[in-house]
């Protein structure tokens, strides 16, 4: 059992909990992620490692109600427990000084861009961070991603904060104002992260290619194991399969076929719905 | 002397070997039950009465961990099953497990003297009775748990064991039972290995796996759950700790997959996936329990080992009408027990002989056809069976909607490629000993599928066994 030491909602339906995991703690770093389990007839599902307190034993994690495990996780309160917590699962972020590096991060893709950005700045890089959210009630780790970047862009979808568009859409005006024509080699970007939804990876790739730009991206396939042994969360990398639980999370974005990724992801569509209905439904009852 | 046997023989022999009782095939095909039932008392005892008691046992030398067979059925024969069990357990800590999943046909009952005229004696499904019978025993209050309460405190020297596996349960067993203070790593949330992911509910109800682990426990061995070794502790990581000497049991933990186009579409499956869902994760039970799984109308099993019969089994009951297994051999050369063959027969599932998968086909995102390709068997391979030849031109189509590759697993390399200095294979597989386990970095051992590639149970639990003679020897003498 590991216990919930704090919750924090950080905006509707996204929320922060602090786990006691000691072990866990001590070894992970930037990028990795942990499998939870929150009950007997719970599954398995893969959650990045948003922080880590190695000296208090304590991690973090940030979870948006999507689904039946997530609503389930979501009701848990301060000193509830979860059943199972697996990690430090998956490869660390490369983390060494590239020079200026941009971070993007949508929606909750900005909590584990955070600890990466943090260490990147740790080391020495020119961090330029980008996050966006669909608007500003939905934005969250603003003061944490400010206090991590060297510069700070905000993006909403509505326009209700910041750049009005897509987080890939101010990538694009951005890398087109600074590089076009840039003969200041100093500012060059040396490789873009970003993490977020499929289809935010997949645009943020689409803009950094014809800038040949290195970039980053961390996979959020279905997973069961975690650890290699059962391939669910395999994608196509540069036309050769990977597992994205062992081989990755991270990889080139522009190997990527985020047209697979997407098809895989909706592959229990009608079964997380319905396991949806049935708790809801419940949930009901129990009122 | 011989003629002596040769009458006793004759005599016995007029006792056919006792038949398992089993569910019916039409009806155990839709639920999850275990198919065999188990022998009655009145069975296990005509069933021992066949055993002739050789004077020099072969099938003592049959087993892997050589039980003595003799011995635990003459005791069977004076109905003494507590002290049979007992007898079992002093080489076999999981004997309700074995009795269900051992090759016997291959090993014991393949060199029982009765063989050679009739069919040998039925050890597994006497040493299933015994132990089955202690836990109905315990279960109904009849007798109590002779060991639930105590568990033994062990005081010798620290070993971890990584992987809960049958290898690792049996050399935490051992090592245990010498006194020393074990602690079993496991990477998943349950304990047993493949016990537990791989093998379906039908063939090993999770309540027996369970009880024999209790008992490994009572030993005085501490399972941790939820270890995934290499990434939450390394080797160095344990040393440090304190422990001693370290057995590696990671089992056969890779799916493999064919690499032919078409093996990510949705609807593909490796088996160690479809097994794990519904197995461990129990999605046979969705959506009481919540983890998916899709249930095809027409599933194409590819493979011939026991997981592609287990997959297509489990398929079955899914409530797939057709179940396809598409296997490039013939049914002979099937590398799955003849019960499992027989068995799937009966349930209905469809054997395709002699073809091959070249590619699957989708739609709209989603698993179509399968292509195959018509094969004959050529000369004989390394392996000695023949070889699979495709017969050109012969490509047919099977509609499906779900698709289980079951050809087979590697070793999960999430473990040794954290210890870079370990040696192994141009496979993956650990370089050990083949009796001692010894590996090249002094105080590992490793032992079962990771070293000898996938195998069955008992043969890791015999590796798990002279693991532990061997971690025992070091510890005592220092010698590496």
């Amino acid at each position: 059992m590991y216990k919930i030491v704090k919750k924090e909602k950080l905006v509707e339906d996204i929320d922060r909990f602090y786990i006691k995991a000691p072990l866990i703690a001590r070894k992970a770093k930037a990028g990795q992620f942990v499998v939870i389990r929150i009950n007997e007839d719970g599954e398995r599902i893969p959650l990045t490692i948003a922080d880590y307190n190695r000296s208090n034993g304590i991690i973090s994690i940030v979870s948006m109600r999507v689904g039946k495990t997530t609503t389930l996780l979501s009701s848990l309160k301060e000193s509830d427990s979860i059943l199972d917590v697996v990690g430090p699962l998956g490869n660390a972020s490369e983390i060494e000084n590239f020079g200026r590096v941009i971070c993007v991060g949508g929606g909750v893709g900005i909590p584990p861009i955070f600890p990466i950005a943090r260490e990147l700045k740790k080391i020495g890089n020119y961090v330029i961070s980008i996050i966006g959210a669909r608007s500003k009630d939905l934005l969250i780790l603003k003061e944490e991603m400010e206090d991590t970047s060297d510069e700070l862009y905000i993006c909403s979808d509505d326009g209700s904060i910041g750049y009005h568009g897509f987080v890939s859409d101010f990538l694009k005006e951005y890398l087109e104002k600074n590089l076009t024509g840039n003969a200041d080699k100093r500012k060059d970007i040396a490789r873009v992260i970003a993490i977020g939804p499929a289809l935010m990876m997949s645009a943020v790739a689409d803009v950094t290619r014809p800038f040949n730009i290195k970039t980053i991206v961390s996979l959020n396939s279905i997973m069961v194991d975690g650890t290699g042994m059962c391939g669910a969360c395999r994608v196509e990398v540069g036309g050769k399969t990977k597992f994205v639980c062992v081989n990755g999370p991270e990889f080139d974005g522009h190997q990527v076929n985020f047209e697979l990724l997407l098809s895989r992801q909706k592959i229990y569509c009608d079964q997380e719905k319905e396991c949806m209905d049935i708790y809801e439904h419940k949930c009901m009852l129990d009122k | 002397m011989t003629e002596k046997i040769n009458r006793k023989r004759q005599k016995k022999e007029k006792i056919p070997r006792v038949a398992m009782p089993e569910q019916e095939p039409e009806k155990r095909n839709k639920n999850f039950n275990e198919v065999t039932l188990g022998y009655t008392e009145e069975d296990a005892l005509r069933e021992a009465s066949r055993c002739l008691q050789c004077k020099n046992p072969e099938c003592i030398k049959g087993c892997p961990v050589e039980i003595d067979i003799k011995s635990f059925i003459k005791l069977i024969q004076e109905k003494k099953f507590d002290e049979a069990l007992k007898k079992i357990r002093e080489k076999n800590g999981l004997p309700a497990i074995c009795g269900r999943v051992c090759p016997q046909e291959d090993q014991c009952e393949k060199v029982c003297i009765l063989g050679i005229k009739d069919d040998p004696a039925a050890i597994g499904r006497l040493e299933r009775y015994v132990a089955d019978r202690e836990m109905k025993e315990i279960a109904e209050g009849i007798k109590e748990c002779a060991w639930s309460e105590v568990t033994k405190q062990c005081t010798r020297e620290k070993i971890a064991i990584i992987g809960s596996g049958p290898g690792g349960l049996t050399c935490g067993a051992e090592l245990a039972k010498l006194g020393y203070r074990v602690t079993i790593f496991e990477a998943l949330h349950e304990p047993g290995g493949v016990l537990v992911y791989g093998i379906p509910e039908f063939r090993l109800p999770k309540e027996i796996v369970k009880r024999e682990i209790d008992y490994v426990k009572s030993l005085g061995v501490k399972i941790e759950v939820n270890m995934v070794m290499g990434k939450i502790l390394t080797i160095d990581d344990l040393f440090k700790e304190g422990f001693r000497a370290i057995f590696i049991s990671t089992g056969a933990g890779l799916p493999y997959f064919m690499g032919i186009p078409g093996e990510n579409l949705n609807g593909v499956y490796s088996a160690n996936e479809y097994l794990t869902r519904s197995n461990l994760m129990k999605a046979y039970k969705f959506p009481q329990c919540d983890t998916p799984i899709i249930r095809g109308d027409k599933i194409a099993v590819v493979g011939g080992g026991n997981v592609a019969m287990d997959s297509a089994r489990v398929a079955k009951r899914l409530g797939a009408k057709h179940v396809y297994l598409i296997y490039r051999r013939s049914e002979e050369e099937m590398p799955a027990r003849n019960e499992e063959i027989k068995h799937a027969r009966e349930e209905g599932i469809e054997f395709k002989l002699l073809a091959s998968p070249v590619e699957i086909i989708g739609k709209d995102g989603w698993v179509h056809k399968i292509m195959c390709i018509k094969m004959k068997l050529g000369e004989p391979d390394d392996s000695g069976r023949r070889r699979p030849v495709p017969l050109e031109g012969s490509e047919f189509n099977i509609e499906v909607d779900v698709v289980i590759m079951a050809i087979g697993q590697g070793p999960n390399p999430l473990l040794t490629s954290t210890i870079p200095r370990l040696e192994l294979t141009r496979w993956g597989n650990i370089k050990a000993d083949p009796i001692t386990g010894k590996t090249n970095i002094e105080g590992v051992f490793a032992g079962g599928d990771i070293v000898t590639g996938a195998a069955t149970v008992i043969l890791a639990m015999g590796a798990g066994k002279s693991a532990a003679a061997a971690i025992d020897e070091y510890i005592r003498t220092s010698i590496w």
